[in-house]
């Protein structure tokens, strides 16, 4: 890969608070912020709203999808505006550099999730072994 | 956020994860990540899978000694991983935690800002370093606000 190459987008349509359960049991994280609506809603919350990484998994995945999970070798993301049930999550990116380092191809790049509205979900950057 | 800064730096008490095939897949079905190298004899860890370790741990995290939050006005800001090696079912990690930096600043909208960088390294039975993770964590001075 090389600069300027974009990352194939990855969609997930119509968040659910399904989604949001099973993501919960899976990861182990049980904020009730996260799942229990009476709770959220006395905390000041319009509703109950997605774990941030749950997001930064579906950053993960655009990445991964574009590299192979065997060349990722690092990750960073920053959370910015929170997910709500009923979102629809676009991931996008892009190559930034392409290096050698530690005896192999390098790329870096940049990874966006951004919202049905176009606000920035979470925003990261990635280090990668060139797949090619 | 109360800093000691005798602290700082200090790894805590290793805490072990065992890390099992169907936690793999149950994880990837969470994140709807239906990648084959999750699945099947060869399965490695998702990316973003080591975050199970801190809520399924027996007592949660180590090596936040050094700072005191106040949970309620705490943000999870970034989060980092760095990959050394695959992460496979049947690993046993060990992963030890220590909070690497810890510093206040001016808030945007006044009051103060206090930032701490906790980070992990995991560790597999052979002694072999896999990951590490870096989360950077905030306090504000009033209530979260989204």
């Amino acid at each position: 890969m090389k600069e300027g190459d974009a990352l194939a987008p990855f969609v997930v349509e119509n968040l659910t608070r399904t989604d949001l359960v099973r993501y919960a049991g899976a990861s182990g994280d049980f904020n009730p912020i996260h799942h229990d609506e009476t709770f959220a809603k006395m905390a000041g919350q319009p509703s109950v709203f997605g774990h941030g990484m749950l997001t930064a998994a579906f950053v993960g995945q655009c990445v991964t999808r574009a590299v192979g999970v065997a060349n990722l070798r690092r990750l960073k993301v920053r959370f910015a505006t929170r997910v709500w049930p009923g979102d629809t999550i676009t991931c996008t990116g892009k190559v930034t550099r392409a290096y050698e380092a530690d005896g192999e191809r390098r790329i870096d790049g940049e990874v966006v999730a951004t919202n049905q509205k176009g606000e920035v979900a979470v925003s990261g950057t990635f280090t990668a072994a060139d797949p090619g | 956020m109360e800093i000691d800064r005798e602290q700082l730096g200090v790894w805590g008490a290793p805490l072990t994860m065992r890390v099992e095939y169907g936690k793999i897949r149950e994880f990837a079905r969470a994140i709807k990540d239906p990648d084959a190298a999750y699945q099947g004899d060869a399965a490695v860890a998702p990316p973003t899978f080591l975050m199970t370790i801190a809520h399924w741990a027996e007592g949660g995290m180590s090596g936040t000694r050094a700072v005191k939050f106040d949970y309620r006005r705490l943000l999870h800001g970034e989060q980092e991983f760095e990959y050394v090696r695959p992460i496979r079912p049947g690993d046993v990690l060990q992963a030890r935690s220590r909070v690497k930096d810890a510093y206040e600043k001016p808030g945007k909208r006044g009051g103060k800002m206090a930032f701490a960088i906790q980070e992990t390294e995991y560790t597999n039975q052979r002694g072999e370093v896999v990951a590490y993770s870096r989360s950077t964590l905030i306090e504000t001075e009033g209530p979260v606000q989204a």
